[in-house]
């Protein structure tokens, strides 16, 4: 062994682990992809082909009379209302529980380790969050549904509670993983929590918390589509109608909205990140 | 008002090892100490000790004759306002312009309101400028923090002593990035302000000369103990050369390797499954 070690080595040492964790990972993954039935080829048969063929030809030309865009105009008009009103609800949530989930700005951590009463209620707020986010905004959306009604209303609400739970998770943990130094060093100065957060934390993060609140505006137009399906007004309710009747024009005309809409939100945040950051 | 502080039998944090063993201190109100010894020996861990930053493991502290660690966390807090602990990595967000960094000093004194309408529109800019200027420093007012050098920023940290509401600084290495003519106009302007407004100085240094000549009371710290504790007049080179023994590199004014690595500042964006 000795007179090898002195030899320029000639294999990698890691290779044969690496070989092995790879392999098991795929092993792994085969009873996965037999209990999900994922037979990929089936898209390919002549019948399905046929099928899908059809439904994709009427896309072309998308639809566009005046009265049919007028009508796209105004629902994606609410749709939009309905994301923005839905995530400004989730941010009024989110931000009081993210900065009572932020053991950064625990003062009583600052000498050591955080009291126990502080403690037990940072794994409250971080319960609550879960509660919030682990119900998916459809739920939400049909239980509103049946207490406000048909429209946009439940569409906001149900946007606003589960994404206060994502958002406030998240922002808890950008505030956490960024530049704490800044806020630590103000809370042992002796300032309190709200002004460490404004004075030393939101300075460091306020790119990263701004980008993400954007892309979030973003996935709520998308699941603002999906609470139109079961009654919830906008786009979504439209495309549904539209999907059933088989018309692809009319589809087409919708989505090519929902890929401006997103484009429009990939600006928006690239141009936040750059005056922010 | 601070009456004086007494430091006894701190200990570290618990399971690292002890950072400082057994030390007796005592300060009076407007003293100016410097607090010297190689690196690994303590310095910092005392300074936090003394900002009520860290708990001591053992032993007690005193100040104002009053038990801090007993207080209730209210108070604590207030009075940590009346200490202000400028760490060796000036604690400056980078995309803060240097005029709300220097007035966050006098965030202790503010209400959350006045911090917040700080916030939209600085609210003493003649009193930030003032003590931007003592540092040379007044053209950089609106600059943002990003922009400034290595020893611009240590200036800017330093120049928020000047705001804050304390009645004793604790400079953690104030100078370790400034050069031999902007350190001497640095330590000047904060032991006269210091001397001005009856306020106590602490500093850690590792430029002995500074030390001797601008402090007279000179604390050596090895190892987590004391070494000495000496007006700078009877502090000898013997004295000196037993403190820095196996690390003579430091005490011949040669850049110490740091003591604690600094926190990664370029922290990764982390991108959760979102």
């Amino acid at each position: 062994m000795s007179a090898l070690a002195t030899a320029a080595p000639r294999r990698d040492p890691a290779f044969a682990a690496r070989l092995s964790w790879s392999a098991g990972t795929l092993l792994l993954l085969w009873p996965l992809l037999v209990a999900t039935e994922f037979r990929p080829w089936l898209l390919f048969d002549p019948d399905s082909l046929r099928v899908s063929g059809n439904f994709l030809a009427g896309f072309w030309p998308p639809a566009h009379e005046a009265n049919f865009l007028l009508l796209v105009a105004r629902e994606t008009w609410r749709t939009v209302a309905m994301a923005t009103a839905g995530v400004t609800l989730g941010l009024l949530i989110a931000a009081p529980l993210a900065l009572l989930a932020t053991g950064t700005l625990s003062i009583s951590a600052l000498g050591g380790r955080m009291a126990p009463l502080p403690a037990a209620l940072r794994q409250l707020v971080r319960a609550l969050l879960v509660l919030l986010r682990s119900v998916p905004e459809l739920i939400w959306a049909l239980v509103f549904v049946r207490v406000v009604g048909l429209g946009p209303t439940s569409g906001v609400l149900a946007i606003g509670l589960s994404y206060g739970g994502m958002l406030g998770k998240v922002y808890a943990e950008i505030l956490e993983s960024g530049e704490t130094q800044a806020a630590t060093a103000l809370l042992r100065n002796g300032c309190g929590r709200l002004q460490a957060f404004c004075y030393g934390l939101l300075p460091a993060s306020a790119a990263e918390l701004s980008s993400y609140t954007v892309y979030r505006w973003e996935c709520a137009i998308r699941s603002s589509v999906v609470l139109g399906f079961v009654g919830a007004g906008g786009l979504g309710q439209l495309l549904d109608s539209s999907v059933k009747m088989f018309a692809g024009a009319e589809v087409a005309t919708m989505l090519l909205v929902f890929v401006a809409l997103v484009a429009l939100a990939d600006r928006a945040s690239a141009w936040l990140r750059q005056a922010l950051g | 008002m601070l009456e004086g502080i007494g430091a006894r039998h701190p200990q570290a944090r618990p399971g690292a090892a002890l950072a400082l063993r057994g030390l007796d201190l005592k300060l009076a109100t407007g003293e100016q100490v410097a607090v010297i010894g190689p690196s690994g020996a303590g310095k910092t861990t005392l300074m936090q000790l003394l900002a009520c930053a860290l708990a001591p493991s053992a032993g007690h502290l005193g100040l104002d004759g009053r038990s801090p660690w007993n207080l209730p966390r209210r108070e604590l807090q207030a009075l940590r306002g009346r200490l202000f602990l400028a760490p060796q990595l000036p604690p400056l967000p980078p995309r803060q312009r240097v005029v709300t960094a220097v007035l966050a000093g006098r965030l202790p004194a503010m209400g959350l309101l006045a911090s917040l309408r700080a916030l939209v529109y600085p609210d003493d800019i003649p009193a930030a400028f003032a003590a931007l200027e003592r540092f040379d420093l007044g053209d950089k007012l609106f600059e943002r923090v990003d922009r400034l050098s290595g020893g611009e920023r240590q200036r800017v940290g330093l120049a928020r002593a000047l705001l804050a509401p304390a009645k004793l600084w604790l400079l953690d290495e104030p100078l370790a990035s400034l050069d031999p003519a902007r350190s001497r106009q640095a330590i000047g302007v904060l032991s006269q302000q210091a001397r001005a407004r009856g306020i106590t100085l602490v500093a850690t240094l590792h430029q002995i000369d500074t030390a001797l000549s601008s402090f007279p009371r000179i604390i050596g710290l090895r190892d987590g103990a004391l070494a000495f504790d000496l007006p700078a007049a009877q502090v000898t080179p013997a004295l000196l050369a037993r403190l820095y023994e196996q690390h003579e590199q430091e005490l011949h004014g040669q850049p110490a390797p740091e003591d604690d690595p600094a926190p990664d500042t370029s922290a990764p964006v982390i991108m959760q499954c979102r």
